[in-house]
C-alpha cells in the first residue's frame, strides 16, 4: 500500500497539540488577547438576557418610560460592543495565524530540503505534498476557531453556569445533570475520531500521490492507452476515502445527537419545573424568561463543543503527521547546509585529516586526489542481513586523472558516485578528497568542490542561464555561461526563443533528453570545478553531438580529478584508467587496452560478444 | 425538518409561560404535561434528526467529490501530452488537492451551514410576524442592510479568494518540483535560494490569506452591528407598546426569544460565505482545467473503427504517413509535409542529430500529437478513428525516461496488460534480461519500488520498460532512444528479444547507436524535419552520405583501441 509506514503512534492529543508551541510563541500574545476579548464578547453576550429581564420585570411592567429607554440604550451599548470585540478578535489574529502557517511550510519545505535522499527515496513526494498544505490549512484553522473557541465556550458555560445556579439553583442543577454522561459519551466517540481521521489524512496523501504519478507518467499511460486503468485504481482510492470519511461522519453525528438532545431535554425539564415554580409564585415570570433566555444562550456553545472536539482531533492528527516528517534527522556529520557546525566524528574513529586542505605539493599523487578507502555502503533502511551494495572499495584516483567507472546495470555505479558529494553516507571506510576526510567537510565546501551532472538531467522552472550557472559561485556571468555551453556543445539554447533568457524546466518550454543531458553537463562545468563527477553524461547524445562533447570535455578534464561512469567504449575514451565495478567492490583498475586484453567481464561489457551464444540461447528459450 | 423540532421547542416555552402558568395555578396540569412531553419528543426528535441529517448530508458530499475528483482525474488523463507539457504537474495536483478541498470545506460546513441559515431567517421571521406584525415586519427590514453587507462582502472576498487559490497552487509547484529534484538541489547547494524562492511564494499566499481573514472580520462587525442594533431597536418600540398595553408582556418575551435567535446565524452565514467565496475560487480554477478540451481527442463512438482482421501469420501492421505535416501551435513548423510508408514487419531505424524531428515523427504514430495537415494510417485506418484499446493494441511507445509508478515491480511492468499472468509478467522479463536483478531484489517481483531495497538503478527502470512493452504486444513499437542507459551486453540482450520476441512486428526504432541499427531493415537519416536519406543499412553504408559519416565515427569509436 502506499500509505506512510509509521503506525500512529499512541500520543495523546494535547501532547500532540502542544508541539505546535515553538510556532505559536511568537504570536501568542496576540492570540491569548484575542481569546480573552473573545470571553468578553461572550460574556457580552450573557448580559443580553439579564438586560432583558431587567426591563421586562422592571420599566416594561411598572410603564416606566425613561426606564426603558435606558434599557434599550444599555442593549444598544452591550451591542455595539460585542460587534466591536468581534471584529477585535479576529482582526488580532488574521496576520499572525497567516503567519504560523507560512512559517510552519517553510519550516516543513526546509526540513525536507535537508533530509537525507534516503529519505526521499522513500517518501512519495504526495504524502509530504498533502502535509504541507491541507494539514496545515488545518492547523491554522484550528488556532483560528476551535483553539480559540474551546477556551471562550468553555468560560461561557461556565460564566453561564455560575449565572443559571445564580438566578436559581434548583434549575441549575436541572441543567447540569447531563452533563457527565455527555462527557463520557463524548470521550468514547472523541477516541474513535482520531483514529479515522489519521486515516482519512493519510488516504489525502495516498490521493495525491496518484495523482502526482499520473502527471509525471502521463507519457507511459498514453502509450500504453491506460488512462482508465489509471482511473479505476484512482477511483477505487477515492471510493476509499470516501468510505473513511462517512465513517468519520457517521461518528461526528452520533457526537453531535448526544450533544444536541440531552441538553435540549435538561433545558425542556427546566421548563416544566420553573413553570410549576412560577404557578406556585416561587419564581417570577421574569426570571424565568431570563433563565430560559441564557440557558438558550449556551445552546450554541454546548453544541459547539462537539465539533470543535473533533477538529481538535483531527488538528492533532495532523500535527502528528507533520512532526513525523520534522523529527526526521537532516543530513548529519559535519555540518548541516545551514552552516550550523557540528561534532566531527569520522565513521572509524580516525582523526579528521585537520588542515590539510591544501595538498601543497607534498606528495600528490600519494595522497591527493579523490580517494576510496575501504569504502563499504549499505542503505540506512536496508535490511540488516543484507548484503552491503558496495564493499571494500578502494580506488584512487590521482589529482588531474580522469578514472572511467564501468560495471554492469545494477552494479552500484550510480550509488558509489552518490557517495562523493554525500548524497549518500559511507556506512564504512572513508572517502578523501586531497587527503582531507568528506565526512571532516562542511557540506557546502564539499559540494562546491565536486561537481555532479546526474543520469537523469533535471532542470528547474528557471531560464536556461540560471539552470546553468546554478553549478557556479555567485558572480559568475556570461562568459563562464558562454564557456560551459560551449564545452556541453550545447548551442542549441541560440535557437531557442530567448536564447539563454528562455524558461525552460516543468514551468517551461520543455527540452528532449539529449538537450537536457547537454545542458546538466554545462552546469556540471561552468564552475570549474576541482572535482567532478559525471553519472554516464552522454548517453541521450547522437554520435556525432557525442563526439564533440568528448572533444571539449577532454580539455576540461585535462586539469580536473574525474570520476565518469561509462557504459560505452566512446565514453571510456575520455578517461586516462578504468576502474571495474563488479561484486560490490572495485574488481580490476587499469588502462581500456590492459582491462580489455586481461578481463573477460571489462571485455564482454565493452563490446557484449563474449557471451553472445549462452544469452541468445536462453533469449530464444524465452521467446518461445 | 430539525429545525422545525427545535424551533417548536421555542414555541412549547411561550405556550408554558402563557398559558401553562395561569393553568397550574388553576391546578390544571394538563398544558403543562403536553408541554413536557411536547418538549421530550423534540428533544428525542433533535437529536435523531441531527444524526440522521449528518449522516445523510456527509453521504451526498462524499458522493459529489467523489465525482469532481474522478471527473478532474480523467479529465487531466483524457487530455494530450502537449497539454502536460504546458500545464505543470504541480497546478494538475492543486487543483485535485487543495481545490477539491476548499470545495470540501464548503459542503461540509457550508452548506449545513445555509441550509440551518435560511431556514431559520424564514421560520423565525414568520414567527415573529406570527406573534406581533410590527415586530415581525421591523426585524424583516433588517434583513436589508444585512443582505447589502454580504453582497458587498461577496465582491471584495472573491478577489482575495482567487488570488489566495493562485498563490497556494504556486507553492505547491515549487514543492513539488523541489522534491522531485532533490539530487540536484543537494549537489547544487540550491537549499538556501530555494528557502528564499519559496520563501517569496509562501510569503504571498500569506497575505492573501490575511487579507481574506481581515475582510471576514470586517463582516462580522458589520453584521453584528445591524443586528444588535435592530435587536434593540425592537425591544424598545415593543416594551413601549407593553406599556401602551397595545402588547401582551408574554407575546414580548418570546418575540424576544426568538430575536436573538434570529441573528444567531449571522456568524454561521459568515463562515458559510468565507467556504463559498473560497470554493468559488477554486471552482473557477477547476472548470478551467475541465474546460481543456483534449487536442488529440478520442474518436465519437460512431466514428471508431476497428483494425481489419491481419491477413498474413505476422502480427505486424502496415504504417503510413500521408501527407503528413506537423508544426506547434504558436507557428514553428517541425516536420514540413511527408509521405512515408513502413511495410509491415519492417524494422526502421530513425537516426539523426537531437533536434532533427526523430522524436516527433515517433509522437505523431504514436498519437501523442495528431498531425497538423494529413493523415497517420495503420494497415489503412486513420489513427485518429481508432478507439484507444484498439490504437494500443496496435502501437506502444517506449521511451527513454522509464518512469516506475508506486507498486511493485511486477504491477508496474503489467501497466503493459493488466490482465496478464505472473507467468507471462515473467516471460517478458526473462526475455528482455530483467529477470535476474528482479529476482536479486529483496522481494522478487513483489518488491515495491518505493520501500526498502527497491531502489532501481536507471539501466533497470529501461529494462523493466521495456518488459511493459514486450507485455503489450503491440503490432508496431516503437522505441524512442530507450536503451541510452543499458550498457551494451544490455542492449544486446534487448536487441536479441527484439529478434525474437518481436519478430514479424513493425518496429521504428530511434537511437544515437548506430549498434541497433545493425538489426534494423531499413534507416532513415532526418535532418531538420525532413528525411534526408532512406535505404537498407548496407546502402547508406556504402553510399556517401552523412550515414556513412556517421558509421565510420561510430566504427572508429567502438574499435579504434
Amino acid at each position: 500500500m502506499l500509505a506512510s509506514e509509521v503506525p500512529a503512534k499512541g500520543r495523546s492529543t494535547v501532547r500532540s497539540l502542544l508541539r505546535l508551541w515553538p510556532y505559536v510563541r511568537p504570536v501568542r500574545t496576540r492570540l491569548i488577547t484575542a481569546a480573552v476579548v473573545a470571553v468578553i464578547a461572550s460574556c457580552t453576550g450573557l448580559l443580553f438576557p439579564l438586560v432583558l429581564k431587567w426591563m421586562v420585570d422592571g420599566p416594561v411592567a411598572d410603564g416606566d418610560e425613561a426606564g426603558v429607554w435606558l434599557g434599550a440604550l444599555l442593549l444598544l451599548l452591550l451591542g455595539v460592543t460585542e460587534a466591536l470585540l468581534f471584529g477585535l478578535r479576529r482582526w488580532l489574529v488574521a496576520r499572525p495565524l497567516a503567519s504560523v502557517e507560512a512559517a510552519m511550510r517553510a519550516d516543513l519545505f526546509r526540513h525536507l530540503q535537508r533530509l537525507p535522499v534516503a529519505f526521499h527515496d522513500r517518501w512519495a513526494s504526495g504524502q509530504l505534498l498533502s502535509r504541507g498544505t491541507t494539514d496545515l490549512m488545518l492547523l491554522r484553522m484550528f488556532l483560528a476557531f476551535p483553539l480559540t473557541f474551546l477556551l471562550v465556550n468553555g468560560a461561557t458555560i461556565v460564566v453561564g453556569v455560575i449565572i443559571l445556579l445564580g438566578q436559581d439553583f434548583m434549575l441549575g442543577l436541572v441543567l447540569l445533570a447531563p452533563v457527565a454522561p455527555m462527557v463520557i459519551v463524548c470521550a468514547y466517540y472523541e477516541g474513535r475520531y482520531s483514529a479515522v481521521a489519521r486515516r482519512a489524512q493519510d488516504q489525502v496523501g495516498d490521493l495525491t500521490t496518484v495523482v502526482e504519478e499520473s502527471v509525471l507518467g502521463i507519457r507511459i499511460i498514453k502509450g500504453f492507452g491506460r488512462h482508465r486503468s489509471q482511473a479505476r485504481a484512482f477511483r477505487e482510492l477515492s471510493h476509499t476515502l470516501r468510505g473513511t470519511e462517512l465513517a468519520k461522519a457517521r461518528i461526528l453525528a452520533a457526537i453531535y445527537a448526544v450533544i444536541m438532545s440531552l441538553p435540549e431535554a435538561a433545558i425542556g425539564a427546566a421548563l416544566v419545573l420553573g413553570t410549576v415554580r412560577v404557578a406556585d409564585g416561587g419564581l417570577s415570570a421574569g426570571t424565568l424568561v431570563a433563565f430560559l433566555s441564557t440557558a438558550l444562550a449556551l445552546r450554541w456553545p454546548v453544541e459547539s463543543i462537539g465539533f470543535l472536539l473533533a477538529m481538535t482531533q483531527e488538528s492533532a492528527t495532523a500535527t502528528e503527521r507533520y512532526f513525523e516528517v520534522m523529527d526526521a534527522e537532516p543530513e548529519g556529520g559535519a555540518s548541516t547546509v545551514g552552516g550550523t557546525k557540528a561534532a566531527v566524528t569520522p565513521e572509524d574513529g580516525a582523526p579528521a585529516v585537520g588542515g590539510t586542505t591544501a595538498s601543497d605539493g607534498a606528495a600528490p599523487s600519494e595522497a591527493g586526489g579523490l580517494r576510496f578507502h575501504d569504502v563499504e555502503f549499505r542503505y540506512p533502511d536496508a535490511p540488516p542481513d543484507a548484503p552491503p551494495v558496495l564493499s571494500h572499495v578502494d580506488l584512487h584516483i590521482h589529482p588531474g586523472e580522469t578514472m572511467a567507472l564501468v560495471g554492469a546495470t545494477g552494479s552500484g555505479k550510480t550509488t558509489l558516485t552518490a557517495l562523493v558529494p554525500r548524497l549518500h553516507e559511507v556506512s564504512g571506510g572513508r572517502i578523501t578528497l586531497d587527503s582531507e576526510d568528506i565526512t571532516a567537510m562542511e557540506r557546502e565546501r564539499l559540494r562546491a568542490l565536486v561537481a555532479v551532472a546526474f543520469e537523469e538531467p533535471t532542470l528547474f522552472s528557471a531560464t536556461v542561464g540560471e539552470n546553468v550557472l546554478m553549478g557556479a559561485e555567485d558572480g559568475a556571468g556570461e562568459a563562464e555561461l558562454a564557456r560551459a555551453l560551449d564545452v556541453a556543445q550545447a548551442d542549441f539554447v541560440h535557437a531557442l526563443p530567448q536564447g539563454t533568457d528562455t524558461q525552460v524546466g516543468e514551468q517551461g518550454l520543455s527540452l528532449s533528453g539529449g538537450q537536457r543531458q547537454r545542458l546538466a553537463l554545462a552546469r556540471a562545468v561552468v564552475g570549474r570545478p576541482r572535482f567532478l563527477v559525471l553519472d554516464d553524461p552522454l548517453s541521450a547524445l547522437d554520435v556525432h553531438t557525442e563526439a564533440l562533447v568528448e572533444a571539449a570535455l577532454r580539455r576540461v578534464l585535462a586539469d580536473t580529478t574525474a570520476l565518469v561512469v561509462a557504459h560505452r567504449p566512446s565514453t571510456v575514451q575520455l578517461a586516462d584508467r578504468v576502474a571495474l565495478l563488479s561484486g560490490g567492490r572495485v574488481a580490476a583498475v587499469g588502462t581500456h587496452q590492459e582491462l580489455l586484453r586481461e578481463n573477460a567481464e571489462y571485455a564482454w561489457l565493452m563490446s557484449g560478444a563474449e557471451t553472445t551464444e549462452t544469452t541468445d540461447a536462453a533469449a530464444e528459450e524465452a521467446a518461445r | 425538518m430539525q429545525l422545525a423540532v427545535v424551533q417548536a421547542g421555542r414555541c412549547l416555552s411561550r405556550t408554558a409561560i402563557d398559558r401553562g402558568v395561569p393553568a397550574v395555578r388553576a391546578d390544571d396540569y394538563g398544558p403543562l404535561t403536553a408541554v413536557a412531553v411536547g418538549y421530550l419528543l423534540c428533544a428525542g426528535a433533535s437529536g435523531a434528526l441531527q444524526y440522521a441529517f449528518i449522516v445523510a448530508s456527509a453521504r451526498v458530499n462524499q458522493d459529489v467529490l467523489l465525482d469532481l475528483r474522478g471527473r478532474i482525474f480523467r479529465h487531466a488523463q483524457a487530455l494530450s501530452v502537449d497539454f502536460h507539457e504546458r500545464y505543470t504537474s504541480g497546478r494538475l495536483i492543486s487543483r485535485s488537492t487543495t481545490d477539491v478541498e476548499s470545495l470540501r470545506e464548503l459542503l461540509s460546513e457550508g452548506l449545513q451551514e445555509l441550509i440551518t441559515v435560511l431556514l431559520s431567517f424564514v421560520y423565525i421571521s414568520v414567527m415573529l410576524l406570527w406573534l406581533d406584525l410590527g415586530l415581525g415586519a421591523l426585524a424583516v427590514a433588517s434583513f436589508v442592510p444585512l443582505y447589502l453587507l454580504v453582497r458587498l462582502y461577496q465582491r471584495r472576498a472573491g478577489v482575495m479568494y482567487r488570488n489566495r487559490s493562485t498563490a497556494i497552487a504556486a507553492v505547491i509547484v515549487k514543492f513539488a518540483e523541489t522534491m522531485n529534484g532533490i539530487r540536484p538541489v543537494r549537489a547544487f547547494r540550491r537549499e538556501r535560494v530555494n528557502d528564499a524562492e519559496f520563501a517569496v511564494l509562501n510569503r504571498r499566499h500569506e497575505r492573501s490569506n490575511g487579507d481574506a481573514i481581515l475582510e471576514m472580520a470586517r463582516y462580522v462587525v458589520g453584521s453584528r452591528l445591524v443586528a444588535n442594533i435592530a435587536v434593540a431597536g425592537i425591544v424598545l418600540w415593543g416594551a413601549h407598546r407593553v406599556a401602551d398595553g397595545g402588547l401582551a408582556l408574554g407575546v414580548l418575551a418570546a418575540a424576544v426569544l426568538y430575536l436573538r435567535r434570529l441573528y444567531d446565524p449571522i456568524d454561521r452565514l459568515g463562515m458559510f460565505l468565507n467556504s463559498y467565496q473560497s470554493a468559488a475560487a477554486s471552482l473557477e480554477k477547476v472548470a478551467g482545467l475541465l474546460a481543456q478540451t483534449p487536442t488529440v481527442p478520442e474518436p465519437d463512438a460512431s466514428a471508431a473503427r476497428e483494425l481489419p482482421a491481419s491477413e498474413s501469420e505476422h502480427p505486424g501492421r502496415e504504417v503510413r504517413f500521408d501527407g503528413v505535416r506537423f508544426a506547434y501551435r504558436t507557428g514553428g513548423e517541425v516536420l514540413p509535409r511527408f509521405d512515408l510508408a513502413l511495410p509491415a514487419g519492417q524494422t526502421v531505424a530513425v537516426v539523426g542529430s537531437t533536434g532533427a524531428g526523430k522524436s516527433t515523427l515517433a509522437k505523431l504514430l504514436a498519437r501523442f500529437y495528431d498531425p497538423t495537415e494529413g493523415r497517420v494510417l495503420l494497415d489503412g485506418v486513420d489513427l485518429r478513428d481508432l478507439p484507444v484499446t484498439e490504437l494500443r493494441r496496435g502501437v506502444v511507445m517506449v521511451t527513454q525516461e522509464a518512469f516506475l509508478f508506486s507498486g511493485t515491480v511486477a504491477e508496474n511492468i503489467a501497466i503493459g496488460r493488466p490482465d496478464a499472468t505472473r507467468e507471462e509478467i515473467e516471460h517478458a522479463a526473462k526475455a528482455i534480461g530483467a529477470h535476474d536483478f528482479i529476482t536479486a531484489l529483496p522481494d522478487g517481483y513483489d518488491t515495491d519500488v518505493r520501500k526498502r531495497g527497491g531502489r532501481i538503478s536507471a539501466g533497470q527502470r529501461q529494462l523493466v520498460a521495456f518488459a511493459r512493452a514486450l507485455l503489450a504486444d503491440p503490432a508496431v513499437l516503437i522505441l524512442d532512444e530507450a536503451t541510452s542507459s543499458l550498457d551494451i551486453p544490455g542492449e544486446r540482450a534487448v536487441q536479441r528479444a527484439m529478434h525474437t520476441v518481436l519478430r514479424g512486428r513493425t518496429a521504428v526504432v530511434i537511437a544515437h547507436r548506430l549498434s541497433t541499427v545493425e538489426i534494423a531493415d531499413r534507416v532513415l537519416v532526418m535532418e531538420r524535419g525532413r528525411i534526408v536519406e532512406d535505404g537498407s543499412p548496407a546502402e547508406l553504408i556504402d553510399g556517401s552520405g552523412s550515414f556513412a559519416d556517421l558509421h565510420r565515427a561510430w566504427r572508429e569509436s567502438v574499435v579504434s583501441f
